[in-house]
């Protein structure tokens, strides 16, 4: 139904594909880990269920964003249509920072509360006789619990790979803004470049962490499982990795879309709202380089 | 039905497809409420079977009917149930279905999302419902699933479990979000954000408590998942983490979780007793700000959960004086409505007899909520009944008893058709008698010292735990009687008028009832 001004889509089937396709990745992934951590190897029931609902979903997204693409392009969308897509990507990003919040609270509480209490220190110290040898120290090389659970020998120095993905991803954030007034200037060669140019820095971000984790499992002992240094530095380090990835992938096909002409001087909201994602995974960064690296 | 929607065919609209189809695929915002609704009222009564199975088997002391893991099952999933499945998706329905028409929109802002929002539900609920028949049986830690009973200790259900937590995450995100958008992107020309209706206001807030704590929520069980597959110690102090961090985490999302679960009620009372009273609302630029204020502080009151875990004095003091803090909007929002009341042309419908039982009930979970919040008396009334009475009063004849009124004051506009008003009157009596001898015992128990989530009890409990589950059966059995109102009204009764109500003011009650199936594909003018 196509109202004067606002576009109400006919009944669609990507909402209940989606929906199982979410399904069997969930289902699937919870049979996979619980098969894991029983021991069993191999590949078997839940598997094939978490990759089926993976392809289904990634087949739905895919046939739903074309749509939108197409629907924007026949000009079915108003100027009411593109502030409702803009409201609902800034708050799908303030979503997205109170997720990582959640893990940087978890890395204060620990820094500033758990770990000195668990040495004696402070008001509730009392924790001390749990493991009366623990000396709290940040990074946290000796655990609690001792031999019995192995920190790392040492964490990965800020100086060299953490600096330089942070000029690479700071750097990224300015040359995607070049690419962003190019396109306003609609000079297409120019986008194109600096868009590329964009990508490739994020890639090569991508393949530093991918070197760095190397390093950390492989010479520092610093993995998933010695201690909560080790865990929150994966966790908050690993879901920005993937966010980076994410938007590199995004960025990507926003830069296909200009190849094929799909943007306007005036109307490029698919554009701006990658860009928007990239400057927030640049921030969250920051967070890291500041709180996880340095400090 | 058929001549509303023959009355909008010159539009060049449709009405609905046929078959069940038309809600598999559907867009409509009014479908999609609907069957939100309809999920909410079936994970009630499955919610509620559980519940019923918990009081049979404490109708008396000693172990009679079920195993004690089966009970610690049934709490654990009635608690789920409840507010992830009943709760919550029903205010979502009320939200699908009202907000545009309250604000004069043609539909939701994303209408697909919208529907990708419902189906995950369904699938969520499926596969948490699914453990039950499972050997290792269902998440049985309690709905707060405290670490390191969910990890450590933890049936492999829990991995289930919070896998589906992130789809509800997901569910109740998007939303969220479609609602804030449809409610700052489509109101009609003229509505400004102080001329909205209070639903619509509280609903707004919600969204935003909503989209700002799923996501920590996502984040916690995700540390859970880690730390029982992956080898991490977020909530494990041998390896330097702590399992206080997990109620930390969790309660920074509980607390606002459970004003997501009661703001939208405050809307729909807001909404009835101007409607019934003849007058309007008062104090309403008051009712926003103290709204506002609510949703403020339930951000910096989390640890008032956690009083007796082991906090630092100055934080226990903190917590404590926040929380109070609560008080004052909350005392405003009831001043108001009594205000509203105060000299008005009072009449006493179902809506309106809900909507006061909210008002007086609602006051009563808020004086007991101000006795825990009293950190040095809260280490007496900890994890005992007096906590389970606390938040019943403030859930069921709360937020439940907000989500029937709003049912019954929207029925006939959503049908067509005036509900049956004595059977109406009939299911509001049976209901408020049945949840004060519920949960007033409960009380009572409480404060001599019964400890929660336990199957057996020492005798001196006895009458008053036989008592309360009297009352469980009566107010559970109760809710048949308005699923079998809601069934007769939507096959036939009495025409209802445009208007339904005689006091009632708002663009809902501009359009025909029952409402064509779209509405206000031209924007209505606010003056």
């Amino acid at each position: 139904m196509a109202t004067s001004s606002y576009y109400v889509p006919e009944s669609s089937h990507f909402p209940i594909m989606a929906s199982l396709g979410l399904f069997g990745m969930a289902s699937g992934a919870g049979g996979m880990m619980n098969q894991m951590s029983a021991g069993e190897s191999g590949y078997a029931f839940p598997h094939y269920v978490f990759f089926a609902g993976a392809l289904l979903l990634a087949y739905v997204l895919f046939t739903w964003f074309s749509k939108v693409v197409t629907e924007s392009r026949a000009g079915m969308y108003s100027p009411q249509m593109d502030r409702s897509f803009r409201w609902g990507m800034s708050w799908f990003i303030f979503s997205e920072v109170m997720f990582f919040a959640a893990f940087f609270g978890a890395l204060l509480y620990v820094r500033q509360w758990a770990g000195p209490w668990l040495d004696g220190q402070g008001d509730k110290g009392v924790s001390h006789m749990l493991w009366p040898s623990f000396d709290y120290s940040w990074p946290m090389f000796n655990n609690p619990a001792g031999a019995d659970l192995p920190g790392p020998n040492a964490v990965i120095d800020p100086w060299h790979i953490p600096l330089l993905n942070t000029v690479l991803l700071m750097s990224s954030s300015v040359t995607l803004t070049f690419a962003h007034h190019a396109l306003r200037a609609m000079q297409r060669g120019r986008t194109i470049f600096w868009l590329a140019f964009t990508v490739i820095l994020g890639a090569i971000f991508v393949y530093y962490q991918v070197l760095e984790y190397i390093e950390a499992y492989s010479e520092l002992g610093l993995t998933l499982d010695s201690g909560i240094y080790g865990s929150t530095f994966f966790m908050l380090t690993g879901f920005h990795g993937a966010h980076v990835t994410i938007g590199a992938f995004i960025l990507f096909i926003m830069w296909l879309r200009i190849c094929k002409g799909h943007f306007t001087p005036e109307q490029h909201f698919g554009f701006e709202a990658a860009a928007w994602y990239w400057h927030f995974v640049d921030m969250v960064w920051i967070g890291l380089f500041i709180f996880v690296y340095i400090m | 039905m058929t001549t509303a929607t023959a009355h909008h065919d010159d539009h060049g609209h449709h009405g609905p497809a046929k078959g069940i189809m038309r809600w598999v695929l559907t867009t409509n915002h009014k479908d999609i409420g609907t069957m939100y609704l309809w999920f909410a009222f079936t994970m009630l009564f499955i919610g509620g079977a559980m519940a019923l199975i918990i009081r049979t088997e404490l109708f008396q002391p000693g172990m009679q009917l079920i195993e004690p893991e089966f009970f610690n099952q049934m709490t654990t999933m009635h608690g789920l149930i409840m507010v992830f499945g009943a709760i919550m998706p029903a205010f979502v329905g009320l939200a699908n279905w009202m907000v545009p028409l309250m604000v004069g929109a043609p539909d939701m802002a994303l209408p697909r999302m919208n529907n990708w929002s419902f189906w995950i539900l369904p699938f969520a609920f499926g596969m948490l419902l699914f453990t039950l028949f499972t050997e290792a049986g269902a998440p049985n830690f309690g709905w707060t699933f405290y670490a390191p009973l969910s990890t450590t200790y933890a049936p492999s259900s829990v991995t289930f479990f919070i896998f589906g937590v992130h789809m509800m995450g997901i569910s109740s995100i998007m939303g969220a979000i479609n609602i804030i958008a449809t409610i700052l992107n489509l109101r009609a020309p003229g509505m400004t954000l102080m001329k909205m209706p209070l639903f619509v206001w509280t609903w707004l807030i919600t969204a935003y408590l909503l989209i700002a704590v799923m996501p920590v929520l996502a984040g916690v069980v995700t540390m859970m998942l880690m730390d029982i597959h992956f080898g991490t110690s977020f909530f494990d102090a041998a390896g330097g983490g702590d399992p206080v961090l997990f109620q930390h985490v969790f309660w920074f999302f509980g607390h606002p979780e459970v004003y997501i679960m009661i703001l939208p009620a405050f809307g729909i009372v807001s909404q009835i007793i101007p409607t019934f009273a003849r007058k309007p609302l008062f104090g309403y630029a008051s009712m926003v700000y103290a709204t506002s204020s609510i949703a403020f502080l339930s951000f910096i009151v989390w640890a008032h959960h956690m009083f007796t875990v082991g906090l630092p004095l100055q934080t226990e003091l903190f917590f404590m004086y926040a929380t109070m803090l609560i008080a004052i909007p909350t005392g405003v929002k009831v001043f108001n409505w009594v205000s509203t009341m105060f000299r008005g042309s009072m009449t006493f419908e179902t809506p309106m007899l809900f909507a006061l039982a909210f008002v007086v009930l609602f006051t009563i979970g808020g004086f007991s909520g101000l006795m825990l919040a009293i950190a040095p008396a809260d280490f007496q009334y900890h994890d005992t009944y007096f906590v389970v009475a606390h938040f019943h009063y403030v859930l069921v004849p709360g937020a439940l008893f907000g989500i029937i009124a709003g049912v019954y004051y929207w029925l006939p506009k959503w049908t067509g058709h005036y509900y049956d008003e004595k059977l109406g009157k009939f299911h509001f009596w049976m209901s408020f008698i049945g949840v004060n001898v519920t949960f007033f015992p409960m009380h009572f128990i409480g404060l001599a010292g019964m400890p929660r989530r336990i199957p057996d009890y020492a005798l001196q409990f006895a009458d008053f735990n036989a008592i309360a589950s009297v009352g469980a059966f009566i107010f559970g059995f109760s809710q048949l009687i308005f699923l079998y109102l809601l069934i007769k009204t939507i096959r036939g009764g009495e025409k209802a008028t445009d208007e339904v109500w005689e006091g009632a003011e708002g663009l809902e009650w501009t359009i025909p009832s029952p409402a064509p199936y779209h509405t206000f594909a031209e924007a209505p003018e606010v003056k």
